[in-house]
């Protein structure tokens, strides 16, 4: 690709994207999400203890995810950038997945520490 | 013809990833603000993290749905609600935000204002409702290595929870809570202080003399960042 069609591309990538409507899809989206949130903490939780204790959590981090997909992908616009930038910023992300993995372990240890001897 | 042609060299240069251009084809600010949020992200993360292996080791934990159940001046019992409404503050000061974006790639100096003022009025929202929320826990005994009196902590846990079980996991859950959202609540005044200044430099006309509003979009980044965080500070800390 020239430079010439590159300059190009960019005038129309920046500003491709994010019409009104599209804005005001994303905000139902996160709004609906949040909602289905709240209908399981408020109403499905406090009466049913085995989803409670099963489900709920896997359940809000999967939302919690979709969440950060929408805010980073549409509002934060990365979706319509460039594939190298998208990359650059999601590998290193998956960095935090270690951590998770090795604390995670690692608590497991503290709770036999925290036992009466 | 002869004096036309492009020598191989100079071909090889024009590419995007042998020094021609960018390869990102972002602006040198806008690459440079998604690297800082790519930090941000770590030290948030580690935060949370960190959050989540002291609770998931201790042997009980504050019930979310009793110390988050006061909404301040309208309901002593009212859980999650005044959270929800903060929630969706925030989530709405960042639509506006996109607003202004939009508005700023069509060059509008008006809308851009208008949708300004907004996102940095959604923004002082938040931090009130934060300080009400920070002055109830305190006015309850939590703070930063302070924890209720053993009465009032009773409520807060249910089941069989020994008072030194209660008293440890009080004390984990004031330090963590009022660090992380603490740090939260700085980056949403940065990011109210950071709009109001970008607010003032539209107003002033500077990126319409610029013939760019990209600014816009930077400060835009950061603030759907701390929205991005709050997503996840909510779900970690009241609903799970």
């Amino acid at each position: 690709m020239s430079s010439e069609t590159t300059e190009i591309h960019a005038e129309h990538g920046e500003h491709e994207g994010m019409t009104k409507k599209r804005i005001l899809k994303v905000l139902g989206i996160l709004t609906l999400i949040t909602c289905v949130e709240f209908f399981i903490a408020l109403v499905i939780v406090p009466h049913n203890a085995e989803f409670a204790h099963n489900w709920a959590n896997p359940i809000y981090i999967i939302l919690t995810l979709l969440k950060a997909f929408y805010i980073v992908a549409y509002f934060m616009h990365l979706k319509f950038e460039r594939m190298s930038l998208i990359f650059a910023i999601i590998v290193p992300i998956l960095f935090i997945i270690g951590l998770i993995l090795v604390l995670t372990n690692e608590s497991h240890h503290w709770i036999d520490l925290r036992l009466p001897f | 013809m002869s004096t036309t042609a492009v020598t191989p060299i100079d071909e090889v240069k024009s590419t995007p990833w042998s020094g021609g251009r960018s390869p990102f084809n972002v602006e040198y600010g806008k690459m440079m603000m998604w690297f800082f949020l790519l930090s941000d992200a770590f030290t948030f993360s580690s935060l949370l993290i960190s959050y989540g292996a002291l609770r998931f080791s201790a042997n009980a934990w504050p019930a979310a749905s009793e110390v988050f159940k006061v909404f301040p001046y309208v309901s002593e019992n009212a859980p999650l609600v005044f959270v929800g409404l903060m929630t969706f503050i925030l989530i709405a000061s960042s639509v506006t935000m996109v607003l202004a974006v939009e508005a700023g790639h069509r060059n509008s100096k008006k809308e851009v204002i208008t949708w300004m003022i907004l996102t940095v009025v959604g923004g002082f929202m938040f931090l009130g409702c934060q300080a009400l929320e920070w002055t109830h826990l305190h006015s309850e005994g939590f703070w930063w290595s302070s924890i209720p009196n053993a009465e009032t902590l009773k409520e807060f846990f249910t089941g069989n929870v020994s008072y030194h079980d209660q008293a440890s996991s009080a004390h984990q859950f004031a330090n963590l809570f009022f660090t992380i959202t603490g740090f939260h609540g700085f980056h949403v005044f940065t990011g109210v202080v950071i709009n109001i200044i970008i607010t003032v430099n539209v107003l002033l006309g500077t990126y319409e003399k610029r013939g760019s509003y990209l600014m816009i979009e930077k400060v835009g980044l950061y603030w759907h960042f701390v929205d991005l965080v709050w997503v996840f500070v909510f779900t970690f800390f009241y609903l799970v």
